[in-house]
């Protein structure tokens, strides 16, 4: 069954808002998406009728907060199909997730002269921490490159792979490109050398197949902003026996077991990694939001999103001297593109006075930027909210601003 | 030559005219195209100014105690945008330049419409001139 759009679009109450004088054309959702009256409500009900700080006191609000919260976390673990309550672990956003990883699984498994294996597509935060965990550790940090099409060139990965890999990051689709990488094979390579594997989810767990399990990630990490939740909330899952045999990231309230002056022992896991008061209200906002994609069939998101995208690309290569970045065989949510002879900044601030939102930039992948030799490019990134409408919109408006620009 | 605020006056009113932000963005890159490209030679990684999306060349000459600016950028707009710091800037005394206020970036909205895009670089440029303007002034080099 084809999902109904225009009730999905009754949904978002932003949607019906006007930018510059136009009706919003929201199309930048890769960057952050906007947030059903569900997930509103159900922040604004916390807040109203039961904020209070969570694990600690014996009184009903109390217990309230603290059951919505946990309830939050077996709402993740089922949507994304863990193991284990406890190998949610929440942060503020894919970020932190990274971060928190890079720097514990540094610390427990990387050793001098060992190596870590990234992406050339990979998300400045997919980057850096891991960039700066090698120097702290003294490991070798390796780059795989992609090709003329934005794919991953997988001999090359296969030659990096060796017995002193320790650990493999990527993103499973690419913010700059829209490419998926082939996740599960690029996991089971690194399992065959015993390299474990993060994957970057802020990209797909709101778009494509996300069953951690299926693919046998080790770790793997996701920002509710992105996926319809609110920000300030993200997702660690990691396997049980990592997770365990890692140290703390952050230290303080929560995280403890037994404080005393000669010795602290740790909290177990969750908690272990969730040092003082949470985000209490992230995690019931998060499944509020995975409550509403619930209600749809993600096959029916998909299939929309698939057919938009197609769309999008044909509309968009309508327009002469277009052309767009990332012709991967399989492509996700992402269209991305410059105009022969246009600044995408003037591209797109032109876009925005016509209530088109869209990104300009890099995109945080200054790699990527680096390897198609430009500066950075337009990008119009698809939700399930989006319309064939929206597609029009944008491709008018581009029109419209290509005259403005003497073209 | 006229002063930097009978100059600013003269954008806030031509601005005036143009309530629409579709029709003074029409009007920046009117003003980008032009305004006479940057030579190559004074195009330098010196000139470079940082933290713009776009690549923004801002040449400098103090000349007797006067600031002298050249731009150009790959961005119309963004170019337009430095047409109108050099219409206010270029050729005054140094003194001048780092005692402006910059009220017709208030007086036209421009602050608001603009500052949320630090992309644009509007603000870097700024400081790079009262920079400039402040080692003139002290004649330096
Ligand atoms: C692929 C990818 N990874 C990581 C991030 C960082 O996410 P956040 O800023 O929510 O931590 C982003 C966000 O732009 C992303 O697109």
């Amino acid at each position: 069954m084809a999902i109904d759009i225009q009730k999905i679009r009754s949904d978002f109450p932003i949607l019906h808002s006007e930018v510059n004088g136009h009706p919003l054309t929201y199309l930048d959702n890769a960057a952050t998406t906007q947030k059903p009256q569900s997930v509103i409500e159900a922040i604004t009900q916390y807040y109203t009728t039961y904020n209070s700080n969570i694990h600690r006191a014996a009184h009903h609000l109390s217990s309230l907060a603290t059951e919505a919260h946990e309830s939050g976390r077996r709402t993740v673990q089922r949507y994304i199909n863990a193991e284990h309550e406890h190998e949610i672990i929440f942060t503020r956003g894919t970020t932190e997730s990274i971060n928190l990883v890079a720097f514990a699984f540094g610390e427990a498994f990387v050793n001098p002269g060992d190596e870590v294996i990234v992406t050339q597509m990979d998300h400045h935060s997919n980057f850096v921490p891991w960039q700066m965990m090698c120097e702290r550790r003294q490991a070798h940090f390796r780059v795989i490159p992609f090709d003329e099409n934005g794919e991953l060139q997988l001999e090359v990965y296969e030659n990096l792979l060796s017995e002193k890999t320790r650990i493999v990051a990527f993103n499973h689709v690419s913010n700059s490109l829209g490419t998926v990488n082939p996740a599960k094979k690029m996991i089971d390579m690194a399992h065959k050398v015993g390299a474990a594997v993060l994957v970057d989810a802020a990209q797909s767990v709101q778009h494509i197949a996300h069953d951690v399990r299926a693919l046998d990630a080790d770790f793997y990490a996701f920002s509710g902003h992105k996926m319809y939740g609110p920000t300030g909330i993200g997702v660690l899952y990691g396997k049980e026996r990592w997770l365990d045999a890692m140290p703390p990231y952050q230290s303080g309230g929560e995280m403890i077991d037994l404080v005393t002056a000669e010795k602290t022992t740790y909290n177990k896991l969750p908690f272990k990694f969730e040092a003082g008061t949470p985000n209490i209200v992230g995690p019931i906002g998060l499944a509020a939001a995975i409550d509403y994609l619930n209600t749809l069939s993600f096959e029916d998101i998909q299939a929309h999103e698939d057919q938009l995208l197609a769309y999008g690309r044909e509309r968009l290569l309508e327009i002469e001297g277009l052309r767009i970045y990332g012709n991967a065989k399989e492509q996700s949510s992402i269209l991305a593109f410059n105009i022969e002879g246009i600044h995408h900044y003037d591209l797109g601030t032109l876009l925005d006075t016509q209530g088109v939102a869209v990104r300009t930039g890099h995109h945080c992948t200054q790699p990527i930027m680096a390897a198609l030799g430009i500066d950075g490019t337009v990008r119009a990134s698809l939700a399930l909210y989006n319309s064939m409408q929206d597609i029009d919109a944008l491709v008018t408006a581009i029109r419209k601003a290509l005259k403005m620009l003497g073209r | 030559m006229e002063s930097i605020q009978a100059l600013q006056n003269e954008i806030i009113e031509d601005f005036s005219f143009l309530p629409q932000w579709e029709e003074r963005y029409a009007y920046l890159i009117e003003l980008g195209q032009k305004m006479e490209p940057l030579i190559e030679e004074y195009k330098t990684e010196e000139n470079i100014v940082r933290g713009c999306q776009s690549t923004v060349w801002l040449h400098r000459e103090c000349i007797e105690g006067k600031v002298h600016l050249l731009a150009d950028s790959d961005s119309l707009i963004v170019k337009g945008l430095a047409a109108l710091l050099l219409k206010v800037f270029s050729g005054q005394p140094a003194e001048d330049v780092l005692a402006a206020d910059l009220s017709f970036f208030a007086e036209t909205g421009m602050d608001q419409h603009l500052s949320s895009q630090r992309a644009n670089g509007l603000m870097a440029m700024i400081e790079q001139i009262k920079a400039f303007a402040a080692k003139c002034a002290a004649n330096e080099p």
